[in-house]
């Protein structure tokens, strides 16, 4: 095949990705709403009442939204393959590839620590979010395939930007767990929880959750900043230098840090500690969005 | 933390609680917070170091506001004395608080695990049971298991005390220590580093001394004339455009580097791959088109043969400069000049380039005569033409080859043709080996702190009154350890085999 044939077949590709993302979150959505039809409150004998669900009808909902997602996700991830071999080089050289990776990275994170962790109630958020931002990027930010300015032909650009793309995955992931965290911990301050919210994990399991995500990805987002660094070195002539860019990557750091920090140390747990996680996320996504479409610096790769 | 405010303590004791309130967790977490919120600023408004000339539009733009900000560093925000006082704080507040715990590990290094409690049952996972084998071989079971698990253990008369996990503390001491690393690459790079920028055209050598760099900053313990002794000939600079959308796809700089007392190499420098000599570097940072002209005055005499330093405007190399010619006769002369690689002519926009490799050059000139002000000792622009004294004396289009007798028979000018120029970046960090190491610590030390799980184990066996085993193990971990219940029970399963346990 030729460039063009790749490059048309990532784009067909997408398109059919974003069809199953489609049908996986109606599926999840179905689930959520089987749940809630078929919730009876119960009156227990202490005179505690709240409603409980029987989920045996829903269970298959849940499932089918998942193998859906996995096939969404390979899809979309041979789409971003296509789009690869389309340029001769890897897809992420733009804003639009930029996009599409990312969320590829979001799915793939996703279903990958689906393995270990009580993530399942996470497919409605996850399978909208990814598809927002692949019909924003194939509407908003798209840009025929080509190749690589003199600037980004370096081994680290594989290196630096695959493991910010991960890291970012789970960023996200840690984001809308801490944000449930949030919301529910409101819900529940005003009565016991309603018939959609049951299946997703107690707050102490939520707040877990997020810290074992960051935990996790922590180590792999340090990495890629000093990835970066090494790269800077190599290119720029310095190896850190308070670009815009590597200055919010700082702020993300740093406060991802104090996160993990307070989570361990002085025992912030709970609301607090959810409220810092979501600050450090959005920093990461001012740093995406913000930074590479309306930023100066060196790091303007977004081809708009 | 305790209730004592700084008013019931003397002037040491005073001190001591201002110190005590630095190095603790809660301070440091508020400074790492308050680092973050400070470094935003120099992300949203231009940095005089980063982009002088934006910080300098962005001053005549918003005058009043330019003066407020100015006064509170904001154009130098990381190098401003309110940004260094966070960060020193930081740093004093990390020293104070990892170098006792670093001590503190040291000994526990060495210390043997706690003697096992009196009371099991209070600790994590208990499991308790009757058994037929002796108390001593379930001990020893539990020795074995322990040795094979890489357990810190200690026999006790009727129990064994373990622990596993002090990696995780190391980790933790190494990677705050990797934090000063970081500092300490900063302080050499200030006081030892240096960093030049040079024009160089294509055929012209650069010999790295302080006097050929248009501009260089060093550290304030950089001795200039230690600079790296080396020449550097610019032999050609190739680039390589798409031909479809004039992007750059390729540049490659061939070079003949010379040290003091070395034989020349030929050299490829290209904007990912530096070239090294020791702790200097030499970067391809920018390129444009030098229009190669010959200048003659009004008596005949070349006043000018040679490339002039353009800048490039777009993306398709629309380049502007001027000539100014000091020395001609009967007048001053000087030129404002725009060189098109691929001219393209225009009713709206007039001359201007379509594509950036030059396949259809032209130089366009405007004249003029009068004083070109490099007299009066003030300093000026070699691109740009001051003409508040001049006279223009008329216009011109020239094709390579080409020449233009000018008007009133002050002189002539030909466009022999062009070369290219490099901008080199010429840059000494004597420190980034430091901040290497360090990187390299604090991701070991990460995942050590992240992944390591301290706990211990303990085990009792002791017979009771019917002169049966009872054996009972617990274990503690003050972490977030997911598979401690799993480990847990494999220790347990070590110690018990089937129909020995009641």
């Amino acid at each position: 095949m030729t460039s063009t044939n790749w490059a048309y077949s990532s784009n067909y590709l997408l398109y059919a990705a974003m069809i199953v993302y489609t049908l996986a979150m109606l599926s999840a959505a179905l689930e959520v709403a089987i749940n809630v039809k078929g919730a009876k409150v119960l009156v227990t004998p202490s005179g505690e009442s709240g409603p409980r669900v029987d989920d045996t009808k829903s269970e298959r909902w849940g499932r089918i939204a998942i193998a859906l997602t996995s096939l969404a996700f390979l899809l979309h991830f041979a789409g971003v393959i296509a789009r690869g071999i389309s340029a001769h080089r890897v897809p992420w050289g733009n804003m639009y590839e930029f996009s599409t990776t990312g969320s590829v990275a979001v799915t793939g994170m996703f279903l990958l620590l689906l393995r270990r962790h009580s993530l399942r109630w996470l497919t409605l958020v996850v399978t909208f979010a990814v598809l927002v931002t692949l019909g924003s990027a194939i509407t908003l930010l798209y840009v025929p395939s080509a190749p690589l300015v003199p600037a980004l032909k370096s081994t680290w650009l594989v290196i630096h930007v695959s493991a910010a793309v991960i890291s970012g995955g789970v960023f996200l992931l840690a984001n809308a767990v801490a944000g449930a965290y949030l919301y529910l911990d409101r819900v529940e301050s005003r009565g016991p929880r309603p018939a959609w919210a049951l299946k997703i994990p107690s707050l102490d399991a939520l707040d877990r959750l997020c810290y074992r995500l960051v935990a996790f990805v922590f180590p792999l987002w340090t990495f890629s900043v000093i990835a970066g660094a090494i790269w800077a070195e190599s290119a720029w002539g310095r190896y850190w230098g308070w670009d815009p860019k590597e200055t919010w990557a700082f702020i993300t750091w740093v406060a991802y840090a104090a996160y993990l920090h307070a989570r361990a140390t002085t025992g912030w747990k709970g609301r607090r500690a959810a409220w810092l996680c979501l600050l450090a996320g959005s920093s990461f996504l001012f740093n995406y969005v913000y930074v590479n479409v309306w930023g100066s610096g060196k790091h303007t790769y977004s081809g708009l | 933390m305790s209730e004592i405010t700084p008013a019931d303590l003397g002037g040491v004791g005073g001190l001591r609680w201002f110190w005590r309130q630095l190095t603790s967790m809660k301070t440091a977490l508020i400074l790492l917070m308050l680092l973050a919120v400070a470094s935003i600023p120099g992300s949203l408004l231009p940095q005089r170091n980063q982009n002088p000339i934006a910080v300098n539009e962005y001053v005549l733009k918003n005058e009043g506001a330019a003066k407020w900000l100015e006064r509170l560093s904001l154009f130098n925000v990381y190098g401003s004395p309110w940004f260094s006082a966070i960060y020193i704080l930081l740093f004093i507040s990390l020293i104070g608080c990892v170098i006792p715990r670093m001590l503190i590990h040291i000994r526990a290094l060495s210390a043997r695990p706690p003697k096992t409690p009196q009371n099991l049952d209070r600790l994590t996972f208990p499991r308790s049971a009757q058994s037929t084998v002796r108390p001593d071989e379930v001990l020893d079971r539990a020795q074995e298991w322990l040795k094979k698990h890489h357990f810190r253990w200690e026999r006790e008369s009727d129990s064994v005390s373990a622990e596993k996990g002090y990696l995780r503390e190391s980790g933790n001491v190494l990677f705050h220590l990797s934090l000063i690393l970081f500092l300490v690459a900063m302080g050499v790079a200030a006081g030892y580093g240096s960093k030049g920028e040079t024009i160089v055209v294509e055929g012209d050598t650069f010999t790295n001394s302080a006097t050929s760099y248009d501009n260089l900053t060093n550290g304030s313990k950089f001795d200039l004339r230690k600079l790296a002794p080396f020449t550097l000939k610019v032999d050609r600079f190739v680039p390589t455009y798409d031909l479809a959308t004039g992007a750059p796809i390729d540049y490659k700089l061939y070079v003949t580097a010379r040290e003091s007392d070395g034989a020349p190499k030929r050299e490829l420098i290209e904007v990912n791959h530096p070239l090294r000599f020791g702790s200097t570097n030499i970067y391809l940072q920018a390129n444009g088109y030098s229009p190669v002209v010959t200048v003659k005055d009004g008596a005949g005499n070349i006043v000018m043969n040679g490339p002039v330093v353009f800048l490039p405007q777009d993306t398709n190399l629309t380049s502007t400069g001027a000539i100014k010619l000091p020395d001609a006769t009967p007048t001053q002369l000087g030129f404002v000049g725009t060189f098109l690689p691929t001219a393209t002519m225009d009713k709206v926009r007039g001359g201007f380039s379509t594509f950036p490799d030059a396949v259809e050059p032209r130089l366009l000139l405007s004249a003029w005569t009068g004083d070109l002000g490099l007299d009066k000792g003030m300093p000026q622009s070699i691109y740009r033409l001051d003409t508040t004294k001049m006279t223009r004396i008329g216009l011109k289009q020239l094709a390579v080859g080409e020449s233009w007798t000018l008007p009133e028979g002050v002189g002539s000018i030909t466009f022999q043709g062009w070369v290219r120029w490099v901008n080199l970046q010429v840059v000494r960090d004597p420190g980034k080996e430091v901040a290497l190491v360090g990187s390299v610590f604090a991701i070991l030390g990460l995942l050590a702190t992240l992944f390591v799980k301290r706990r211990r184990l303990w085990v009792r066996a002791r017979r009771d009154e019917d002169g049966a085993t009872v054996l009972s193990i617990a274990g503690l971990t003050r972490q977030e350890y997911e598979g401690f219940e799993a480990e847990m029970n494999d220790f347990w399963n070590a110690l018990t085999a089937k129909g020995e346990v009641r």
